[in-house]
């Protein structure tokens, strides 16, 4: 779903800043950045290589994007879409955001007003260890009881 | 009518019916002609199964990644992925691999034609058992699995902080267990807490 909000955004902040080092992957957001280098949608290996590469990743709320962000090590910067906006369906971001950062996961904006002073302090978010890659031994092992119908 | 004898043609016309009662109009067809193609159904013996055949079904973004986290939970399994994009057959091994389109509640004609698909990969797989990090695709996976007698896994999506989401709710009558990953909302009569994919 196109997230304009956040790109026009971060193509503003970067524009100001005269950042050079900016790559969006912006999916079917109408909005063509002048100041990012950016793609519609990445290959799924090229992807993981900017991931890979990047400093800090800024993204919306989802749990895809704080995952790829925890695995790789990488401080991630969110910004919640808005249900009222159509950005998604309700507000689950917004209540996914404070929840993690309460957990001291991610760094939140909470929209394009504050996003551009969270990212001028982007480089003071520091890189934590990469999370693994799986999930926590107790979930783990209640799907394998259930799947192998252990009682 | 359904004895539990070994595999007899009574007992293969009475899992054709009892499936036929359920299915809508546009599945009932398709379940009759995958049946009498397929000729023998091959019951499982009482117990579970040494390899159990299991469908592993996600949407895209954040649903895929929390299925992909519960991956050593799924060793000893035929697994088949499912999910809505072919990119994401990257993110997997020499597994079986399957797409359906995506859906929401609101595209009727998308929701018909996931539908179809799904029956199609569920009647072909035959799982033992579905395991779902939401969300539509999940749920009808699981509706129409659990009409073949497979037992289901529904594990809500760690973004659903404040309340479960619909699906989880609307899949309460179907899901064997019901997991949510906050533990504030686990409850008695509804999802468990049994940990996170983080």
């Amino acid at each position: 779903m196109p997230f304009d909000r956040m790109v026009r955004a971060v193509d503003d902040w970067a524009g100001a800043r005269g950042r050079r080092d900016v790559f969006a992957q912006i999916g079917s957001t109408d909005w063509r950045p002048s100041n990012l280098a950016w793609s519609a949608l990445l290959e799924p290996d090229e992807f993981r290589r900017r991931v890979r590469e990047a400093t800090v990743l800024v993204a919306h709320a989802g749990m895809g994007s704080i995952l790829t962000a925890l695995e790789a090590g990488k401080p991630i910067l969110v910004m919640p879409r808005r249900g009222d906006l159509h950005e998604t369906r309700n507000d689950h971001q917004i209540a996914t955001a404070r929840q993690f950062l309460a957990l001291g996961r991610v760094a939140v904006a909470l929209d394009e007003h504050e996003l551009p002073r969270k990212l001028d302090e982007i480089e003071s978010l520091a890189a934590s260890e990469p999370i693994s890659r799986y999930a926590s031994p107790r979930l783990l092992a209640a799907v394998r009881s259930f799947i192998h119908d252990v009682r | 009518m359904s004895t539990r004898a070994g595999v007899s043609s009574l007992q293969h016309h009475a899992v054709v019916r009892r499936s036929v009662r359920w299915v809508p109009d546009g599945l009932c067809e398709k379940t009759l002609i995958i049946r009498s193609i397929n000729g023998q159904n091959k019951r499982e013996p009482q117990g579970a199964p040494s390899r159990p055949r299991l469908l592993a079904i996600a949407s895209g973004g954040g649903h895929w990644v929390q299925l992909l986290r519960l991956r050593p939970a799924f060793e000893g399994c035929d697994v088949t992925f499912v999910t809505v994009s072919r990119a994401y057959q990257q993110d997997i091994g020499t597994e079986a691999f399957q797409i359906v389109n995506d859906a929401t509640r609101w595209d009727k004609v998308g929701l018909i034609k996931m539908g179809l698909k799904l029956a199609w990969i569920v009647l072909t797989v035959r799982p033992h058992v579905v395991v779902s990090t939401g969300a539509a695709p999940g749920y009808f996976a699981i509706r129409l699995a659990r009409l073949l007698g497979a037992r289901a896994l529904w594990l809500d999506s760690i973004a659903n902080v404040e309340h479960v989401s619909m699906t989880c709710e609307l899949v309460a009558k179907h899901a064997d267990l019901r997991l949510t990953q906050w533990e504030h909302l686990a409850r008695p009569d509804g999802p468990k807490f049994e940990g996170a994919v983080l």
